[in-house]
């Protein structure tokens, strides 16, 4: 053994696990900061708009709305409030589809959009909007949600339906995504290239994004989506985090790697098709809000899942502020800007971040 | 709680991989050395035992009949540690140590982290605990993934080609260790390895499979003889067993060569 450094039992007198602890109460404080900047940016969206109420007035409003005017009182509870949670509950739903799909597909680039998603939802809502066709018994504007999130869906099941034909690779996954976007731009195509100019108005606005058609009843939606789907992400967290581990290694932990991408997979879909249906395709969230608290705290889920969530809904909740303060009494389609103010955040993280992961 | 394997066959798609593999035994407190020529299904065998490829065939772990139980059942009792390390996660090792624990048993926080605690120092990690994955050596990374099986305390550990990216200096460290880990807990280590003077020095027992079949297995200064060399990979080899220094296994030259 001359050459052998023998590896021996040495106690070392700082404990690893009270360091660990340290660095888990380190990300739970940032996780902590950023709920309070969500709460901070609610507020100021709800404060923000049309008509110039104070914030004192805005907050009275929230919390006794009877003792504020009947107008301040609709103003800020059937038309600002369902809005700015909204954008929380939406960029929350989008941030966590895309961190799970990039977790699941074992790549950076994946989101609802670049998974074809987004294409398929635009596509149902083309079908409402130049055919006036719905895939629901519904009217109104929930034949163009119905029908954007049965298509979302539908392209969801597609991807999982074919991988299952070939194995579960992950590249099968991702190439059958993309071969799905590419599929619903051709159908979103057509119907544009048949459309009238009023319909591709009206079509180009919803692809833009809006959270101003909110409604109590689409938030329950939204939300509901999130209730169901967090639960079980929450359950799986440990398999989430071993699956970063590659494959094989996750299959040696005893994890049945396949039943677990198939079943995820089903909750991201859910997420991201509610969210696109309701508000349009957003895009941007659902790529950096999870690359961005992944520079924040790393990858463990216990930790990385709710930062996503985080990330996603600060970021929408402050896109909702700015696309209302940007231009003074015009409100800007909020898929415009996520992109305008998560880029500066996300650049000045990879840039002083000297990790070497795929963040 | 010795491991016998019998009648194992495997198929990957439409190609057998593994054909009736029999005859196979590894003895708890020793280190089993499976050998054989590339694309023998050494990796395969491994696998299969672990429940990670379905397999047809009897695989004993002391009373418990590993072919009956799922993979997660399996994964209580053995771990199977794959040649490649490499990640991109962004875990600490501390978090990664964890996470092996985690996914095995649930119990107390305290308690995962004194184990976490146990297998980082036994494997001199501590001031490496922190850092993460990405920013490891190749040699620090293996001892993280050792750490990781380690930690969830396995009857049975199979490695495969636990030193092929490690230097001279990390495959001895490494090897020594897995010895001494297999005498002290008196588990069950098999791994697959390349250098045939690593397995002559390290293991107590060699398996040879070549072309998805049990050729042979003893111990080293039985199977190591220039006949089965040739039998087995197809080259003439000089062997020496000396007395007061490590068996050497001297490739001389190949039987078939390429041109020809």
């Amino acid at each position: 053994m001359k050459a052998t450094t023998r590896l021996s039992h040495t106690a070392k007198p700082e404990s690893t696990a009270v360091r660990y602890l340290a660095r888990q109460r380190r990300q739970r404080r940032l996780i902590a900061l950023a709920a309070l900047a969500v709460l901070i940016s609610l507020l100021v969206d709800v404060a923000t708009g049309p008509g110039a109420y104070a914030l004192p007035d805005v907050l009275k409003a929230l919390v006794a709305p009877s003792e504020v005017s009947r107008i301040l009182e609709i103003v800020v509870w059937e038309i600002r409030l369902p809005v700015a949670l909204m954008a929380i509950i939406v960029g929350a739903s989008l941030a966590v589809a895309g961190a799970e799909m990039q977790t699941l597909l074992d790549n950076p680039l994946a989101d609802p959009f670049t998974l074809g998603i987004s294409s398929a939802a635009s596509f149902g809502a083309a079908l409402a909007i130049v055919l006036d066709f719905g895939l629901l018994p519904v009217a109104g504007t929930l034949l163009l949600t119905g029908n954007a999130f049965l298509l979302a869906m539908f392209a969801s099941l597609a991807i999982w339906a074919l991988s299952r034909l070939r194995g579960v690779s992950i590249q099968t996954m991702v190439l059958m995504g993309i071969a799905i976007m590419f599929f619903f731009n051709a159908l979103l195509g057509i119907l544009q290239y048949v459309a009238s100019a009023e319909s591709l108005q009206q079509l180009m606005f919803w692809s833009l994004g809006s959270l101003d058609k909110a409604s109590w009843g689409k938030l329950g939606l939204a939300g509901l989506a999130l209730m169901i789907t967090m639960p079980a992400f929450i359950r799986a967290r440990s398999q989430l985090t071993a699956l970063r581990l590659g494959d094989v290694q996750a299959k040696a932990m005893g994890i049945d790697v396949g039943r677990l991408r198939l079943r995820m997979l089903l909750c991201c879909a859910l997420l991201s098709a509610t969210a696109v249906a309701f508000v349009g395709t957003i895009g941007f969230v659902g790529l950096v809000g999870p690359h961005i608290a992944r520079l924040l705290v790393g990858e463990d889920q216990r930790v990385f899942l709710p930062m996503s969530a985080l990330t996603g809904a600060l970021i929408l909740s402050l896109t909702s502020i700015l696309s209302k303060t940007l231009i003074p009494g015009i409100l800007l389609p909020i898929g415009l800007l996520t992109a305008l103010i998560g880029l500066p955040f996300f650049v000045s993280l990879i840039l002083r971040s000297r990790r070497e992961t795929w963040r | 709680m010795t491991l016998t394997i019998d009648h194992l066959d495997c198929s990957l798609g439409k190609r057998r991989i593994l054909h009736d593999v029999s005859g196979l035994s590894a003895s708890p407190g020793e280190i089993t050395a499976l050998i054989g020529p590339n694309g023998s299904g050494k990796s395969t065998l491994l696998k299969a035992i672990a429940g990670i490829e379905a397999a047809s065939g009897r695989i004993r772990l002391g009373e418990r009949q590993l072919d009956a139980l799922s993979l997660e059942q399996r994964s209580q009792c053995l771990y199977y540690l794959l040649q490649d390390t490499s990640t991109q996660a962004a875990l600490s090792v501390f978090e990664a140590v964890l996470l092996s624990r985690r996914t095995q048993v649930a119990e107390p926080a305290a308690t995962a982290l004194s184990a976490v605690e146990r297998a980082l120092t036994s494997l001199e990690l501590d001031p490496l605990a922190e850092r993460e994955l990405v920013t490891l050596s190749g040699g620090q990374r293996q001892r993280v993934a050792i750490a990781q099986a380690i930690v969830r305390k396995p009857k049975l550990l199979m490695l495969d080609e636990p030193t092929s990216a490690l230097d001279l200096h990390h495959q001895l460290q490494v090897l020594d260790y897995l010895r001494r880990l297999a005498r002290r807990e008196g588990i069950v280590i098999v791994l697959a390895i390349h250098d045939l003077n690593l397995a002559a020095r390290f293991a107590d027992h060699l398996w040879v499979v070549k072309e998805g079949r049990h050729i042979v297995s003893g111990m080293p200064e039985q199977v190591l003889t220039p006949e089965r060399l040739r039998d087995i990979y197809a080259i003439e080899a000089h062997v020496e067993w000396p007395i007061d220094a490590p068996p050497r296994v001297i490739p001389l030259s190949a039987l078939h060569r390429l041109g020809d």
